[in-house]
């Protein structure tokens, strides 16, 4: 019998994950995709809030500050990309600026060191690229921004290492309520189990649903982002936040880990759970948006976009904590800035399991540290040659873009990669401005030399998501309808 | 092909890209008379994007033959192994400082540096991929670049799909829809957004029309369907301002979309280095020499500007390795002294610069077709042209003779509707 079962491997499940491992206990995690990360933890605006934009007296807001502390320790620990590059709201005209000021209090409310408000001559200073019509700005030092899959990879792979079971292509499908715990179906297996984390992120009502509750409800808002051209790099050094309006935070501009520029995130209510579909009218909307941020904004530096749903539960709030059915915890609605929150709702949820009687004793043998991914493309000539004197596959470039060697992909792979997306968010091999265009098929054979396969068993997110077929496919086949 | 494993620390030239560009340089390099030549690419063969086009319709104008594209860059590199040369393949270059100190890496020499006395780029382009142009619509599997399905198809043995959508009329695009008819995969048609189809005339005739592949202009896809693999895409018509007719828009089954909507020079080094670019062509602004802003830094080929024929990446990469030899042994021709400007219809020019001591080719590119046009060269030249397209280049010839009673300092070329009068009947 498994002390915990999480379900769901976003941000929240695995930073649960790496969180529970510190103790002696039998802990699974089981996520429907093939590699974990892949739900909206991946598509999001990678942002670690500040903690001074969110309102008082929310779970959200609560857990955004305290979880924005813990970033710094777990990146260093963890060794995936976060950088403290601040954030500035800013104001074009006196109501706005009234806005910012209540923003500024907030900070100072929760004792977030350096929140100011700068006028137009730092602001011209500090970012000299923004709409010169702005006339006061938030200046939140606290910010920050993260590469959020390679936080979830590194989160899985140190709680793996601690001793974690993690099950991937293994969708829950039921959860049948015993005398002595829960049965989690996931995958064709039946698991006996004595606490459920719900953990499914926009999901997370239909798998309420299995044990008979019928809260959270959850609804999903979509968000497009695009991605621009490196050309754009250092427009901005800061995350650049629009005054806010009581629905929205606004289409923002960030300089993301990597040097890209990225905008968006738009806000629409979708029906379909999975409508990660971008539009037309949502890159207009973008690009006039952050235009007006950052005049020197253009579409023709677009590379690349993407969407994301974000879960929103009834009262716009996280849902964390038990429920009415003996062992079944929710860790659910977790709408932004979750990811800001994860380390924070990880915490939350192990104190509450912990005071509904799971015994929290220590592993002393715990690790915390996980080996940092070495990126050619952030060492200097020197380190480079050094390495590639020991391993020449360091001298291997596989995607030119962003300048990944194979001694990277032959690392992803040992760390767990099994599709081209894998290795796309683990290595940024295909991330860049040809977009796989030149790596994909190197990738793919390192991916099908690893797995003894052929090429055409390769796929880019696991699926039906395959790449090629083989020539023989073609003879004697439907077209698919 | 074996790679060079001894490097020296030092060469007269060095040329980035061993593609058609890269090995007329070299061996025009190596013909004016230098003694250490260094080529560089980084994949396996050299060759460069030649390797997968195994169609033929290379080397009309320089062999007087047709080709396929391998034949045509052995026929270059048969030529390079009779000299003196290092070739250094499955090597990356990183790096090219203004000083050019050349860093470079392979599996077989580690990371290194060699410092050049010319250094010619020949990096060839990239192709503009979907994220360029915003298809809206989710990111299944399956949309790819045409350039990067005829790898699969040519040198790896592998199909894209079964039923493939192609998106852009660009030359590479129209090549596939041929080569994949001939494997087995439908091909329900190509969609090009302009009026008028990107491609050469007889990629038209020769890779559609021949297969009954219908090429749809003024229509382009508005979104991509499928959750894992594409599962079919909407096109729709589009105005004069090409904005999509969504009442007009139907959606075809397909599980794959090939984009050929066009090549980026790949000027990644060119950045690095600090090189004038010069926007309408993507590539380095240069001289009549093929000297780029830096002193010592040659550019040819697909990297300067998209070329439609590769013989003419070879004529003018024969030029930037001369030159780059004459610098290297102090015989420079005399400096520019026209500037060339692009006028009414005329998107491009190639070199930026001229001098009025002796002959140069002028590559332009038109914006728009015109049946009969003159091309005109400021006040001193005009020639009568038939048909001239975007997709293909037009050259001009500017002898000396032309500019023997010009004295200003700057050209700008025009190419006009030809009933229009012309000025000899004004
Ligand atoms: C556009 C956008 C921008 C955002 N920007 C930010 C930001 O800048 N900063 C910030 O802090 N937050 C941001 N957020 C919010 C943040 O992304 C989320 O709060 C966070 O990713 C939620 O993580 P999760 O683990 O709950 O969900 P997910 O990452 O979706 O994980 C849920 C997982 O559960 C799995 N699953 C579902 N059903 C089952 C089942 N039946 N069996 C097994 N597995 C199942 C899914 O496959 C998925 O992997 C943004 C969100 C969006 C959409
Ligand atoms: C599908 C297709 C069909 C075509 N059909 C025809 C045709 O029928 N007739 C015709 O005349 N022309 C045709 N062409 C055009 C012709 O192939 C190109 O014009 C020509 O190949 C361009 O030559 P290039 O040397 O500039 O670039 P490329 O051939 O692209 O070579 C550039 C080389 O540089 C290398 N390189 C780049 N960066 C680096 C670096 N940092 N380090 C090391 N190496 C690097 C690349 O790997 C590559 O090998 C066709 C092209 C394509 C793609």
């Amino acid at each position: 019998m498994k002390d915990v079962t999480i379900i769901g491997g976003g941000v929240i499940g695995c930073a649960i994950a790496r969180e529970l491992t510190r103790y002696r206990l039998d802990v699974l995690l089981v996520e429907s995709e093939v590699e974990v990360g892949f739900g909206t933890s991946k598509s999001n605006s990678g942002i670690i809030h500040g903690g001074h934009h969110t309102e008082p007296g929310t779970l959200k807001g609560e857990l955004a500050w305290a979880g924005n502390q813990r970033w710094v320790r777990l990146a260093q620990e963890l060794g995936f990309g976060f950088r403290r590059n601040g954030d500035l709201t800013v104001a074009f005209d006196e109501s706005d600026v009234e806005v910012l000021e209540r923003i500024a209090l907030q900070g100072r409310e929760r004792d977030i060191p350096g929140v100011e408000i700068w006028g137009p001559e730092r602001i011209r200073l500090e970012e000299p690229n923004l709409n010169q019509d702005i006339i006061a700005a938030v200046d939140g030092p606290t910010a920050g921004v993260v590469n959020p899959y390679e936080a979830c990879f590194a989160l899985i792979e140190c709680a793996v290492a601690n001793g974690l079971e993690l099950r991937v292509n293994a969708p829950v499908t039921a959860i049948e309520q015993g005398a002595d715990g829960l049965l989690v179906h996931a995958g064709g297996d039946e698991i006996p189990t004595r606490f459920v984390i719900n953990a499914a992120g926009v999901h997370a009502e239909k798998v309420a649903r299995m044990v008979g509750l019928l809260e959270p409800s959850i609804r999903g808002r979509k968000g497009e982002e695009y991605l621009l051209d490196k050309r754009l790099a250092g427009i901005v050094q800061r995350t650049i936040f629009p005054c806010p309006t009581p629905n929205s935070k606004g289409i923002l501009v960030i300089p993301t880990f990597d040097g890209t520029i990225m905008v968006g995130p738009t806000a629409q209510a979708v029906e379909d759970l999975d409508d990660v579909t971008t539009t037309a009218v949502g890159a207009a909307s973008t690009f006039d948006l952050a235009r007006r941020l950052v005049p020197g904004i253009s579409e023709r530096d677009c590379i690349a976009e993407f969407a994301g749903v974000r879960a929103v539960a009834a009262d716009n709030d996280f849902v964390i904590g038990p429920t009415s059915v003996a062992g079944f915890f929710n860790a659910a609605g977790i709408q932004s800035p979750g990811l800001t929150a994860a380390p924070a709702i990880a915490e939350l949820l192990v104190t509450m399991l912990g005071d509904a009687g799971l015994d929290l004793s220590p592993r002393p043998e715990f690790r915390r540290t996980m080996p940092r991914p070495v990126h050619a493309a952030s060492i200097s000539i020197g380190e480079l040659t050094e390495l590639a004197e020991r391993d020449r596959d360091f001298a291997r470039v596989v995607c030119r873009c962003e300048l990944v060697t194979e001694a990277e992909i032959h690392d992803a792979i040992r760390r767990g990669a099994r599709t081209l997306d894998g290795l796309k968010f683990r290595t940024r091999a295909g991330m860049g401005r040809c977009q796989g265009g030149f790596c994909t098929p190197r990738c793919m054979q390192l991916l099908a030399a690893d797995a003894d396969g052929g090429m055409s068993d390769i796929t880019k997110r696991g699926d039906g998501s395959w790449l090629v077929l083989d020539r023989g496919d073609l003879r004697g086949e439907e077209v698919p309808a | 092909m074996m790679s060079i494993t001894n490097l020296q620390d030092q060469y007269d030239v060095v040329v980035v890209g061993a593609g058609p560009g890269g090995m007329a340089a070299a061996l025009a390099a190596l013909r004016t008379g230098v003694d250490s030549v260094l080529m560089v690419d980084r994949e396996v063969e050299p060759g460069g994007i030649l390797n997968q086009c195994i169609h033929n319709g290379f080397g009309l104008h320089h062999f007087g033959e047709e080709l396929t594209g391998p034949e045509y860059a052995q026929r270059f590199l048969t030529d390079l192994l009779d000299h003196h040369i290092d070739i250094a393949t499955d090597c990356y270059v990183l790096d090219v400082t203004p000083d050019r100190l050349v860093t470079l890496m392979s599996p077989s020499v580690g990371v290194r540096q060699v410092l050049a006395g010319a250094v010619v780029l020949a990096m060839g382009a990239r192709e503009r991929t979907r994220g360029a142009i915003r298809i809206p619509g989710r990111r299944p599997s399956g949309v790819m670049t045409a350039g990067l399905a005829q790898k699969f198809v040519n040198q790896m043995g592998l199909l894209p799909g079964r039923r493939a959508v192609i998106l852009g009329s660009g030359d590479i695009g129209l090549i596939m829809a041929r080569r994949m008819t001939l494997e087995g995969v439908e091909v329900p048609g190509v969609f090009e957004i302009m009026p008028h189809a990107n491609g050469l005339t007889r990629n038209i005739v020769q890779c559609l029309h021949d297969f009954d592949i219908p090429l749809h202009l003024s229509t382009t896809v508005v979104e991509i369907h499928g959750r894992d693999r594409v599962e079919k895409v909407t096109v729709a018509p589009v105005d004069e301002r090409l904005q999509p007719d969504l009442s007009r828009a139907r959606t075809i089954k397909c599980d794959t979309l090939l984009a050929s909507i066009g090549l980026i020079p790949e000027n990644e080094l060119s950045q690095k280095l600090g090189l004038r670019i010069d926007p309408t062509t993507a590539g380095p602004v240069v001289s009549s020499t093929m000297e780029t802003s830096r002193d010592g830094v040659f550019a040819a080929g697909n990297v300067v500007h998209i070329h439609d024929l590769v013989d003419f990446v070879s004529q003018e990469a024969l030029l930037a390795g001369e030159n780059a030899a004459r610098y290297v042994t102090g015989r420079r021709p005399p400096a520019d002294n026209i500037k060339l400007n692009a006028g009414t219809n005329v998107a491009s020019v190639v070199p930026h610069t001229i001098s009025s001591d002796r002959e140069h080719t002028v590559y332009l590119r038109v914006r728009h077709p015109l049946e009969k046009s003159w091309l005109r060269l400021g006040e001193v030249y005009e020639k009568r042209l038939r048909y001239v397209v975007p997709a293909e280049m037009v050259s001009l010839k500017v002898r000396p003779r032309f500019l023997e009673h010009f004295h200003g300092d700057s050209l700008t070329i025009d190419i006009v509707p030809r009933d229009e009068p012309g000025r000899e009947e004004m």
